[in-house]
């Protein structure tokens, strides 16, 4: 592996490294890239960012199936106020010239086919991605894409979920490059009003036989509470919904951002 | 039991079609996924539910359905036989029911209790919804909002079946909006909810597994026309394609035949106001290859992947892709697919109305329309067989609605007494 190819791989894994070594799991918000506004969206990114490990920034997608009504209208509204593949990945490079932070990138497949694998890896990796999340893209459907990405010096991670069967863990634990993500319902994303997290350590303890990485968990995730419960069990804590859900209604965000990242504490 | 599902060549063992179809959804729906796959293939080879299958076919549905010599409408042509593949007779009006019925068998025999579906026009609504009440099943069926609007019969049937019928309102609040909402249900309640999926889309196995349901259709064909003009295979089939369900089905039966033994297979794809507009439903002719719904097509995309919403009169083509056996087909040459308008579409339910007293549903009349334009280029001993994948009693108010419009935009000395 050239230094190249390690890039993301090892800033991601340098993340939870420190992360750990303070006691705690690494916080990874999510947002819309685009969302509220083109214009607002860079400062509620520096708002994650004053505490995120790594911020994930979604690329907004027409038909996202395996999101819930919150991102998916937060990516509508996106869409709508124009922001693109292009726009998306422009926001990032310019959260860069400020923050040293990981980023990566989640997205469907579709836009990056759309772009072209080869020609979507180049653009992320000029804009300083560090990797990227492919809700709909289970790792023995395109082994292009991981390649093409591991040339370009981007993580991937892959997702499991309750219903993995071992032999899936395995091959997706196997095939992560930056950290797995285990999703910790049957569901689609959103903040739900009861949180269920009874399968998370078992799915946990079979992923941990597997992965080569980082463990994160995501969906569902709302407040301290849920988060210090996954970071109990987790490398990693992502949470997505409950800060557009808190834009969405006018709430103080730099506020539920402090409170869940010290919920992330071990 | 008579009842058989055939093998064919496609799809490879990975569910592809060419470089068509896979499975790209969360992770969560592979294992259920990987075991519809081994619950349909063990049903397949199962006499007991073949036979089930057949004797509901037969006895509910009213198969088989007939294969109609449209002899004025032949004659208006002037050319080729047209004959008509009653789908329309069908039970629920449309060929949706074969496999609703399949698909909610393989769901009781799976144990699940509740099915979900998505609709466009509201036929693969109450086809489930009929399915569900038959088989006493829940059954939950997401629709767009706006097809809601278009299709208010067939939503109070559905009602009256017993069906909860949840109104979509999220993107074009149509049917690829009303799919993405079914995956979001199967993605949350797999473990007890068994998805019926409409038509040759999806991810694997579903284009194959509705296919397979199908393809009844064109085996019937077969020996229905070895009856009656002594001949399996027609000169020319011509279905409507919007996923394609009614067309593979049709198609398949002939599709894998050695090519001198092929009839011509043509699709009628929805061109809307025209492919040149951009406000159409021509997947193959307007659209590029991309991912949707778990399966790689032809898709009606930007250039940065955003879906572009699709327009067809007719609700049951409105979809943005088509299935990945029929992109397969057309870039090998096994089929054609050819866009017809939605005022062409008008012209061939006004056309088989008047002559044959038969009323398609606007879906089948994209096809009727150009069976009508080729049977001329043929010769009188030549045979097509227009797939009429449904009726239009759906329809009959949209259709007076845009009569009417038309009426009224005409000048005076032109309009024309067009109700009946």
């Amino acid at each position: 592996m050239t230094a190249t190819q390690s890039r993301g791989v090892a800033r991601i894994h340098a993340a939870f490294e420190a992360a750990q070594a303070q006691g705690r799991a690494a916080f990874i918000p999510f947002m819309t890239a685009g969302f509220p506004s083109a214009a607002a969206f860079p400062a509620l990114a520096d708002t994650l960012l004053e505490r995120a490990d790594i911020l994930e920034v979604g690329l907004p997608y027409s038909d996202p199936l395996g999101d819930g009504p919150t991102i998916q209208r937060a990516s509508e509204q996106a869409l709508e106020g124009g922001t693109s593949t292009r726009r998306t990945l422009e926001a990032v490079r310019e959260l860069r010239t400020r923050h040293d932070t990981p980023i990566v990138v989640m997205t469907y497949v579709n836009p990056i086919y759309a772009v072209g694998p080869r020609e979507f890896m180049r653009l992320a990796q000029e804009a300083g991605v560090d990797g990227l999340i492919l809700p709909d893209l289970p790792p023995d459907q395109d082994l292009e894409i991981a390649d093409l990405a591991a040339e370009h010096g981007l993580a991937v991670t892959f997702l499991i979920a309750p219903t993995s069967t071992p032999a899936r863990v395995k091959l997706v634990a196997e095939a992560c490059t930056g950290f797995l993500y285990a999703v910790s319902v049957t569901g689609v994303t959103g903040a739900r009003e009861a949180t269920a997290l009874n399968e998370v350590p078992a799915m946990l303890a079979l992923a941990r036989e597997h992965a080569r990485v980082p463990v994160a968990v995501g969906f569902g995730v709302k407040d301290a509470g849920t988060a210090h419960q996954v970071a109990a069990v987790a490398d990693g804590v992502v949470v997505g919904s409950a800060f557009i859900n808190a834009i969405n209604h006018g709430q103080d965000v730099a506020a539920l951002v402090a409170t869940i990242a010290d919920g992330c504490q071990k | 039991m008579t009842l058989t599902l055939p093998e064919y060549p496609q799809p490879d063992a990975r569910g592809r079609f060419g470089r068509f179809g896979g499975r790209y959804v969360p992770e969560t729906l592979i294992p259920a996924l990987d075991e519809l796959e081994t619950a349909y293939r063990a049903a397949k080879a199962d006499p007991e539910f073949l036979e089930e299958l057949d004797r509901l076919l037969k006895e509910f549905v009213g198969r088989p359905s007939g294969l109609y010599l449209a002899s004025r409408l032949t004659e208006h042509a002037g050319g080729a036989k047209i004959y008509l593949k009653r789908e329309d007779q069908n039970y629920t009006g449309a060929h949706k029911i074969n496999n609703c019925l399949a698909q909610a068998l393989l769901a009781k025999r799976m144990g699940k209790r509740r099915v979900i579906a998505e609709t466009g026009a509201g036929q693969h609504g109450v086809a489930s919804a009929t399915a569900a009440a038959l088989l006493g099943m829940d059954c939950v069926v997401y629709m767009g909002v706006e097809d809601i609007r278009r299709q208010e019969l067939n939503v109070f049937r559905m009602k009256l079946l017993g069906a909860e019928v949840r109104p979509v309102t999220s993107g074009t609040s149509t049917l690829k909006d009303a799919t993405n909402e079914a995956i979001r249900d199967w993605v949350t309640n797999v473990r007890d909810t068994f998805y019926i999926l409409g038509s040759v889309v999806g991810p694997h196995p579903y284009p194959a597994m509705v296919r397979d349901f199908q393809s009844v259709i064109g085996e019937e064909v077969k020996v229905q026309l070895q009856a009656q003009e002594g001949r399996v295979s027609p000169d020319v089939i011509v279905a409507c394609v919007g996923g394609g369900s009614n067309a593979i089905g049709i198609f398949a039966p002939y599709a894998y035949l050695p090519e001198e033994q092929r009839p011509r297979l043509i699709g009628t794809e929805a061109a809307g106001e025209g492919v040149e507009t951009g406000r159409h439903a021509a997947s193959v002719a307007g659209g590029r290859t991309g991912v949707l719904h778990g399966a790689m097509m032809y898709l009606l995309h930007d250039h940065e992947g955003q879906i572009t919403p699709p327009h067809s009169i007719s609700a049951g083509l409105d979809y943005p892709g088509i299935g990945p056996e029929h992109c397969l087909y057309s870039d090998t040459g096994v089929a054609e697919y050819v866009p017809v308008t939605d005022a062409q579409a008008m012209e061939g339910l006004q056309l088989l109305t008047r002559l044959e007293g038969i009323i398609p549903a606007l879906e089948s009349a994209h096809a009727i329309y150009h069976a009508v334009q080729l049977a001329p280029t043929l010769s009188p001993d030549q045979i097509i067989v227009v797939n009429l994948s449904g009726r239009g009693d759906k329809d009959v108010a949209e259709v007076m609605r845009l009569l009417q419009k038309a009426e009224d935009a005409a000048p005076p000395s032109e309009r024309q007494e067009v109700r009946a």
